[in-house]
């Protein structure tokens, strides 16, 4: 007879959340976060949509870059003084980067307009896949952490790359769950997990690739810290309404990864008691 | 007069009478705006840019805060 109250409650994973009040907060670089979700600032319709996205997630952390500023065009400085009036926190990017050293210069660059030591480094093998050139990107975080700056490596599930990461001097990780802009999802679950697994004490916020909240939901309930995405919200339909549909999304998969999800199992078990049905004895 | 140098600001050729990178920028236009410089490649902090010599060549980056991802 099949009794669900004998079956083993799942563990929580209470441990994973740092006391602080019944908060549940990220710690980064020190720095703690209430949001798991990190927005990137770029192709919204205009920035007042931005603005209002950024608000509806409920983000303490956006991903911004640094571009060539034409003389006289104040584009810059009116971007700035709108991300500055946000106030949360801002993620330099060294996107477009190729080499350690163009990425290193970006990162120079961004501190001194952004005036933080953190930044999302990534160094860019290809244009179709646009994945991380894996050695550059250890390259540029070495002499980065030596010049003081604290790095989030764009990188991906690579073990190797990732004790070299680590071994350099970063205290996250940033894996991709696809290539940027895809929409794609969690492409490569099973490598992960693997990451995740392999890794239990170390931040990791999967970033890029993901297309809808049901993706950031499932990295939550994988464990993953959190998620960064730019595309899915800034070319939703309605991006304010999509920026708080990730925001929602990414708090249930955290609550459903702190609470212990029942585990998958392949033969049916009933939900509903099995002693009392009626007509029983009629079989 | 001083002479003329041919330099590359962010791609585009640029000749110029400025002796450094704190008097092409004012030059330039960029006046008090929000920028950052690189010069070959090499990241020119903001309280540099006055000692930093231009020479022939030059390839000059001035950036800005932009959105990003």
């Amino acid at each position: 007879m099949t009794d669900t109250m004998t079956n083993s409650k799942p563990s929580t994973k209470q441990d994973a959340v740092q006391p602080s009040g019944g908060r549940d907060v990220l710690e980064v670089y020190g720095t703690r976060l209430d949001s798991r979700l990190f927005l990137g600032t770029a192709q919204y319709p205009s920035p007042q949509v931005l603005e209002r996205a950024v608000k509806a997630a409920g983000v303490d952390v956006v991903t911004v870059s640094v571009r060539r500023e034409g003389a006289r065009d104040k584009g810059g400085q009116r971007f700035w003084e709108m991300i500055a009036g946000l106030g949360v926190r801002v993620l330099p990017n060294t996107a477009g980067c190729r080499t350690a050293r163009e990425a290193i210069t970006t990162a120079e660059m961004a501190r001194e307009l952004f005036n933080t030591d953190w930044v999302k480094v990534e160094v860019i093998a290809n244009d179709d896949t646009l994945q991380p050139d894996l050695f550059g990107l250890v390259e540029a975080t070495t002499t980065l952490v030596r010049e003081g700056f604290k790095v989030f490596p764009y990188t991906t599930e690579d073990l190797g790359a990732a004790e070299r990461l680590l071994a350099a001097g970063c205290e996250l990780l940033m894996p991709w769950g696809a290539p940027i802009g895809t929409g794609r999802g969690l492409a490569n679950p099973y490598a992960l997990r693997t990451l995740r697994n392999y890794f239990p004490g170390v931040p990791l916020v999967v970033d890029a690739g993901i297309g809808a909240p049901s993706h950031a939901a499932q990295a939550m309930e994988m464990g993953f810290d959190a998620v960064l995405l730019n595309t899915a919200v800034a070319k939703a339909g309605d991006p304010v309404a999509m920026a708080e549909a990730f925001g929602a999304a990414v708090r249930a998969g955290r609550t459903a990864f702190v609470a212990g999800m029942m585990e998958v199992r392949d033969m049916a078990a009933p939900s509903t008691p099995v002693a009392g049905t009626p007509f029983f004895d009629l079989k | 007069m001083d002479a003329v140098l041919e330099v590359v600001v962010n791609g585009e050729p640029a000749r110029t009478r400025a002796r450094t990178l704190a008097d092409l920028l004012v030059e330039l236009g960029y006046g008090d705006a929000k920028v950052a410089t690189a010069r070959n490649g090499d990241f020119v902090p903001h309280r540099k840019r006055d000692t930093v010599e231009l020479t022939g060549g030059d390839t000059i980056e001035i950036v800005s805060p932009r959105q990003g991802g």
